[in-house]
């Protein structure tokens, strides 16, 4: 599963079940997170992907197994970028440098103003720091919520499905941009709807339906038997260049004609 | 109107006394409101002056201090609407602040119908005294107003992060919990010494108006704090004279003034104003647009 080698996980979850009242959400889910992973988890809707990333971040506590993290582990996560409330007024520069601890007084340090400058030259968005978070493209957005979460200098990045709701162009912004801070150290576990868009390309997977259906290499993982176990309908597994391309198998005799790619709607 | 004629009010003590109360419950209310309005809350301002009425109606009959009494009950029935609110889900905060502080109003009415009001008037409480002020009330408004000014200026960015993003906030190592208790208690002590001065009915008003005029006005968080904060203040200061001149109740006067701000701004601004305070919630449309 890893890039930059097999040391000490930063993250092992053992036999983790979460449950919301009498629903088990998450049952014995065994994920290990290494420096240098790159791992998507996928799953359709209420499969517990979301609950996986608040076990990992301790904002949910399991009612059995253990989740164990290295000691003063560093965690920066991102959310759905639906999920931001748009109208609340900030700046792009305001919304980074609200995650930065520590001090005490409303305007930051001159160390901290070089910080946030830094962290957005990086993304290429220092030019805009003075712009409201809503007045920007798609990719743009997300790049402003990585660089607040890079602030402060994470070892793992979490993401909940950062490409849901984003155009073709902005999702292989995003990517190239994770794979770029992925190969710099930065461990990286996202969740994703996508298979073709986004799964395909990572180097591991997780596959969850409440528990572990699958997990490794997405060219072992991505098996119409698997699929099915995850998503509870049949798809079918092609290849293209070397990549799986899942496609939905409808029955027989459906009515629902899909319109072959390419053509006008 | 002469100079003379605009300075006559100023050699009454009264008017003095009223005018620096009603200045400050403005900037303090425009400092606090602004985190109210985009918590989504903006009705918890009316909801907590009724339910404090019912401590005040409590402290009466037990024969304790107002601000002690009223404001551990103006705090405990907030806390309860964020408990309400956090353990069922299925209850939104309008709701839970719709469901408890209207049962504390009721029990405010009941409790003074039956044992009467201790002394104190209900009816100043309804609809407040600004220019029978007592000692206490000013310096009570005056140190609630520095203890918050200096909350906000400290813990400004928890405050911002769990107001803005409370989830990820958490996850970043912000003790939202305590921050949310801490705005809690801020929040009830500037409404109990601000209803006590311009009246249960009228406080939702000034902890609304400043911040939406605010947003109107700007992008930046931290200028919406400033604004909101001399917008109040100027609302509370303007009003009180023009109350004086046109003979009308200094509450409503000021509530009237802070509209008439709001209406200029709201025209001035046009579709681009409207745009940044509308729909403080509505985002998602705005994502495809």
């Amino acid at each position: 599963m890893t890039r930059g080698g097999g040391s000490e996980a930063l993250i092992r979850l053992d036999r983790v079940t979460c449950r919301y009242g009498t629903e088990p959400v998450l049952v014995n889910v065994d994920v290990d997170v290494r420096p240098g992973d790159f791992i998507g988890v996928v799953g359709p809707s209420g499969s517990g992907k979301t609950t996986l990333l608040r076990a990992i971040m301790g904002t949910v506590t399991p009612i059995a197994g253990s989740v164990r993290r290295r000691a003063g582990l560093r965690v920066g996560y991102v959310p759905q970028i639906e999920t931001v409330n748009w109208n609340f007024p900030v700046t792009v520069g305001e919304c980074v440098l609200m995650a930065r601890g520590g001090r005490r007084l409303p305007w930051p340090s001159r160390a901290e103003k070089a910080d946030v400058h830094d962290v957005l030259e990086r993304l290429g968005l220092a030019h805009l720091q003075e712009r409201h978070i809503r007045c920007l493209s798609g990719g743009q957005q997300q790049r402003v919520f990585i660089a607040r979460a890079l602030l402060r200098q994470p070892e793992l990045l979490l993401m909940d499905e950062p490409t849901a709701g984003v155009d073709v162009a902005t999702r292989h912004e995003v990517l190239h941009l994770l794979d770029e801070l992925n190969g710099g150290g930065l461990a990286v576990l996202l969740t994703t709807h996508d298979l073709n868009g986004v799964a395909a390309h990572l180097p591991a997977l997780v596959c969850l339906n409440r528990e572990v259906v699958a997990s490794g290499d997405p060219a072992r993982v991505l098996t119409p038997d698997v699929l099915e176990k995850t998503y509870g309908a049949p798809m079918d597994v092609l290849e293209h260049a070397g990549m799986p391309i899942v496609v939905d198998r409808l029955p027989p005799g459906n009515v629902v004609r899909m319109p072959p790619r390419g053509s006008a709607r | 109107m002469t100079l003379d004629h605009l300075l006559r009010p100023f050699e009454f003590e009264f008017f003095i006394n009223g005018l620096t109360v009603a200045t400050l419950a403005g900037a303090l209310c425009g400092l606090v409101g602004v985190y109210v309005v985009l918590k989504g809350m903006s009705y918890i301002g009316h909801g907590l002056s009724h339910a404090i009425f019912g401590g005040f109606a409590a402290s009466a009959l037990l024969g304790i201090n107002f601000f002690l009494g009223a404001g551990a009950w103006g705090f405990a029935s907030a806390m309860m609407i964020n408990g309400v609110t956090r353990r069922r889900r299925a209850i939104g905060s309008d709701a839970a602040i719709g469901v408890i502080t209207t049962a504390s109003f009721a029990i405010g009415l009941a409790l003074i119908k039956r044992y009467g009001s201790g002394g104190k008037n209900p009816d100043a409480l309804l609809f407040g005294q600004i220019l029978g002020v007592s000692d206490s009330d000013v310096l009570a408004l005056a140190i609630v107003t520095v203890a918050t000014a200096l909350v906000v200026f400290f813990c400004y960015r928890p405050l911002l992060f769990s107001t803005f993003d409370p989830e990820v906030a958490e996850v970043s190592g912000v003790p939202t919990a305590r921050v949310d208790a801490l705005f809690t208690l801020v929040l009830a002590a500037s409404i109990l010494t601000t209803m006590n001065v311009l009246g249960v009915t009228l406080v939702a008003a000034t902890l609304v108006i400043p911040a939406v005029v605010a947003r109107m006005l700007t992008d930046s968080f931290g200028r919406m704090l400033v604004l909101a904060t001399i917008i109040g203040a100027l609302c509370g200061f303007v009003g009180m004279n023009l109350s004086y001149h046109l003979d009308i109740p200094s509450g409503p006067m000021i509530v009237l003034t802070g509209s008439a701000l709001f209406a200029v701004v709201f025209a001035a601004t046009g579709r681009r104003g409207l745009r940044r305070a509308g729909a403080l919630r509505d985002h998602a449309g705005e994502l495809t647009a």
